[in-house]
């Protein structure tokens, strides 16, 4: 077992729709003054924060080094600052290095994404694509994700009444959380006559476009009584990256995620996951993703996400108590907003949406098409 | 004094590509995946002992969003652990600063770093000037084409000094890349053209001319870090990590309203004050043995040497017209030729480091120095004149 880091501070701005009126650098200006009003930390070489890591992407904001622009706004002003060009998640795991290595002692950690900026989502994404086969075809994470869909539902027997409670279970969730995007109220057959994105994906099958900002004050063991009285522990961090050609892996075999899993488990010094982590935010940016990385973690047996839906998993194993990235977050942040949640319910203050007496959580982040690249953060108090 | 570390992390392996303006014989992947298998080869390990491989370059040069995704063809990705962080110009020597600290960490024995650019198959200039603010400064944006240093050496040393000082830089710097095989641009230039050059080479900006400014290039770098243990066990030479800095600054408000009597605080000299001071390294001039230095343009390079060994006056424009800083001299700059020979953007810096490394472990050919390196220092250069160096050392002796 290796050692560990805390999280001292959250702070986030509104999950939302359209932050027209907003810059990027005001959302981040938020979350930088919500972290520095809790937590009693400077920017001095010898004590302070000298590494700032940030999340963003250059092809969402349409700049080259999206960094760039934010530098001050996140005290990088003669400091160190390197951005995390990944799903957030993967932030922290690189947060645990720089501090675990003795470099830093403590870190922050901020991210922005504005989806209402581009002019369609799938545009970004299809520059995932190498240029000469994919690309032209067409491909982005939607149609992507949707042949995996296709396929994960023949396996497990997913249907669509089992999607359309998903999501309405992801909206009644997202209700309790203040930070959660507002959705219209929808019911089980709304979802199911909602229009295809591409078969079977409906558009309430999917997370909607959504802007948000966030940071994270993360600290050493020797040094966490500065900064708060109620840390939250990161014990593990594990990362995977499956092939890139669809046609070169079996799209439900979930390789990336049960090795990222059991890598991140093992780090932590966990032995079994269904009775030693009592919480599990999932990045599901589509419905069909819930089960199936449910699978891949080890909550539900293989090829039997469908059964463990109708026998109340998702209750069972307090599987995304925030609403869910299916609720709206923006598709490089789902990871970050995951971890927040593990923070606020291990420290206690989930409100109406608490999980009692949990001690430990787990959240999973992916990227790419139909889960390529996967990571897994274990977090304990 | 030391900077604090977990445990000790040492260079491994070390595999580049040739650079050049159209590899068009191979994609990224296949681009990549040379660097990756010469940097495997060097250390005589395979691709299965790696733990984690972290990504890096400017997803706008060639419009490949997270092309770690598409590149796990060439990078050996498949089934690791593997992180993508970048920085711009700088990402090269981020790579290895968080490979340094993912070894460091104990999180991961065996890291690897890749930064690869291929700039054919984009607008290197376009890219650049996306960085800037869409609102303040994108129309002003010249990419990194900028004559403001030449304005300041020249109004600093006189128009004929400043001019041969800095094509004497140039001319060194080609000079060196004849001497090494992977160099994109070796042109063969000789002192005698310093005159003719200055007055000829078609103006970019102001003074910078066209010879002054780095290339445009495609290329790949790969290089393999490992926890001590690791490293004795399988390196003969292993390289240390000695201490890596970062210095960002803020994007705008520093670059205009530029007046020489308020300097503006200089991140390279900011970066190599607070690296040196905590390493005790009161005369770095004397400390270190050879610098690879981001240069992206003769005059930049000149005037930086000021700026990272603390020199007054003129000593930085003295050890260029005296040929210190050749192979050979007190304090060799870039035998690789650097960065104004071969810039893949995304593997340029980490080829600071790399070639900083053949440089201590003695390997590094036609162009290694003739004296033997025990301390070498990388930098990067990126963004709004952000920093990163790296100290590397022959022995844990620090």
């Amino acid at each position: 077992m290796q050692k560990r880091i805390a999280i001292c501070a959250v702070a986030q701005i509104k999950n939302d729709p359209n932050l027209w009126y907003a810059r990027f650098q005001n959302m981040l200006l938020e979350c930088f003054e919500g972290i520095m009003s809790q937590a009693n930390v400077s920017f001095d070489m010898e004590k302070g924060i000298r590494t700032v890591i940030t999340c963003s992407d250059d092809v969402w904001d349409a700049r080259t080094i999206s960094d760039n622009g934010m530098t001050d706004v996140v005290g990088a002003h003669f400091r160190g600052e390197e951005k995390m060009a990944q799903e957030s998640l993967n932030g922290l795991g690189y947060a645990m290095a720089s501090i675990l290595s003795g470099h830093d002692d403590v870190v922050l950690y901020m991210g922005h994404m504005k989806e209402s900026q581009p002019e369609s989502r799938n545009m970004c994404t299809n520059l995932a694509f190498d240029p000469f086969y994919c690309r032209p075809l067409g491909m982005d994470f939607v149609n992507v994700n949707a042949m995996q869909a296709r396929v994960y539902m023949e396996k497990s027997g997913v249907t669509e009444e089992h999607l359309a409670k998903i999501v309405v279970r992801s909206r009644q969730k997202a209700k309790e959380n203040p930070f959660a995007r507002e959705n219209e109220p929808i019911n089980e057959d709304d979802v199911m006559k909602s229009p295809l994105l591409a078969d079977p994906l409906r558009q309430l099958h999917y997370y909607p476009t959504t802007d948000w900002a966030f940071g994270m004050l993360l600290c050493n063991e020797e040094r966490v009584k500065e900064f708060t009285d109620k840390p939250v522990w990161i014990t593990g961090y594990a990362s995977c990256m499956d092939s890139y050609f669809l046609g070169d892996k079996d799209l439900t075999s979930n390789f990336s995620l049960k090795n990222a899993t059991e890598r991140a488990l093992k780090k932590a010094g966990i032995k079994n996951v269904t009775k030693d982590i009592q919480l599990f935010e999932l990045c599901d940016h589509a419905a069909y993703q819930l089960p199936m990385w449910a699978e891949g973690i080890g909550l539900a047996k293989e090829g039997k996400g469908g059964k463990w839906i109708d026998d109340g998993g998702m209750d069972e194993f307090n599987v995304n108590m925030s609403g869910g990235m299916l609720n709206g977050n923006p598709l490089l942040l789902g990871g970050a907003a995951r971890a927040i949640e593990c923070f606020y319910q291990l420290r206690g203050e989930a409100g109406k949406r608490q999980v009692k007496g949990a001690k430990r959580a787990l959240a999973q982040s992916t990227y790419g098409a139909a889960g390529q690249h996967q990571a897994v953060v274990i977090f304990e108090v | 004094m030391a900077h604090k570390k977990n445990r000790n992390v040492a260079i491994i392996g070390i595999g580049q590509t040739k650079h050049s303006s159209h590899r068009e014989d191979v994609n990224q992947p296949e681009m990549i995946h040379e660097a990756v298998s010469a940097a495997l080869k060097d250390a005589n390990i395979s691709i299965k002992d790696v733990d984690c491989i972290v990504h890096g370059n400017m997803e706008l040069f060639e419009m490949i969003h997270q092309p770690d995704l598409w590149h796990v063809l060439g990078t050996g990705a498949y089934g690791k652990d593997s992180i993508r962080i970048t920085t711009g110009g700088t990402v090269g020597t981020t790579l290895a600063c968080a490979s340094d600290n993912l070894v460091a960490s104990g999180m991961y024995d065996i890291v690897m770093a890749i930064g690869f650019e291929k700039l054919q198959e984009g607008h290197t200039t376009g890219g650049i000037t996306n960085m800037a603010d869409p609102l303040w400064f994108r129309n002003l944006q010249t990419g990194a084409l900028t004559g403001s240093t030449a304005y300041d050496v020249i109004q600093e040393f006189g128009e004929d000094r400043a001019k041969r000082a800095a094509m004497m830089y140039r001319i060194i710097m080609d000079k060196h890349a004849c001497l090494n095989p992977n160099a994109h641009r070796a042109f063969g230039l000789d002192f005698d053209q310093v005159e003719t050059l200055m007055n000829t080479s078609p103006k970019l900006v102001g003074e910078l001319r066209l010879i002054h400014m780095c290339s445009q290039s495609d290329g790949a770098c790969a290089v393999i870090f490992a926890s001590e243990k690791k490293a004795k066990e399988l390196s003969k030479k292993p390289v240390w990590i000695r201490d890596h800095i970062t210095i960002h600054r803020e994007e705008t408000f520093n670059i205009f309203g530029y007046h020489k009597d308020y300097p503006v605080l200089k991140t390279h000299k900011f970066a190599a004050e607070q690296l040196f001071k905590r390493n005790d390294i009161k005369n770095p001039l004397e400390y270190f043995d050879v610098f690879e230095m981001y240069d992206p343009a003769a005059w930049w390079g000149l005037d930086w040497l000021r700026d990272f060994f603390f020199l007054k006056g003129d000593e930085h424009l003295r050890l260029v017209e005296n040929k210190e800083i050749m192979i050979g001299g007190s304090m060799p700059i870039n035998p690789s030729g650097g960065v104004i020979a071969s810039n893949p953007i995304g593997a340029t810096a980490l080829l600071r480091v790399a070639e900083a490394a053949l440089q201590v472990r003695g390997d590094a050919g036609a162009h290694q120095i003739p004296k033997e390196v025990k301390h070498a220092l990388a930098s990067g250069f990126g963004g709004t004149m952000w920093t990163v160096l790296m100290m590397l050392e022959k022995e844990l002796s620090w």
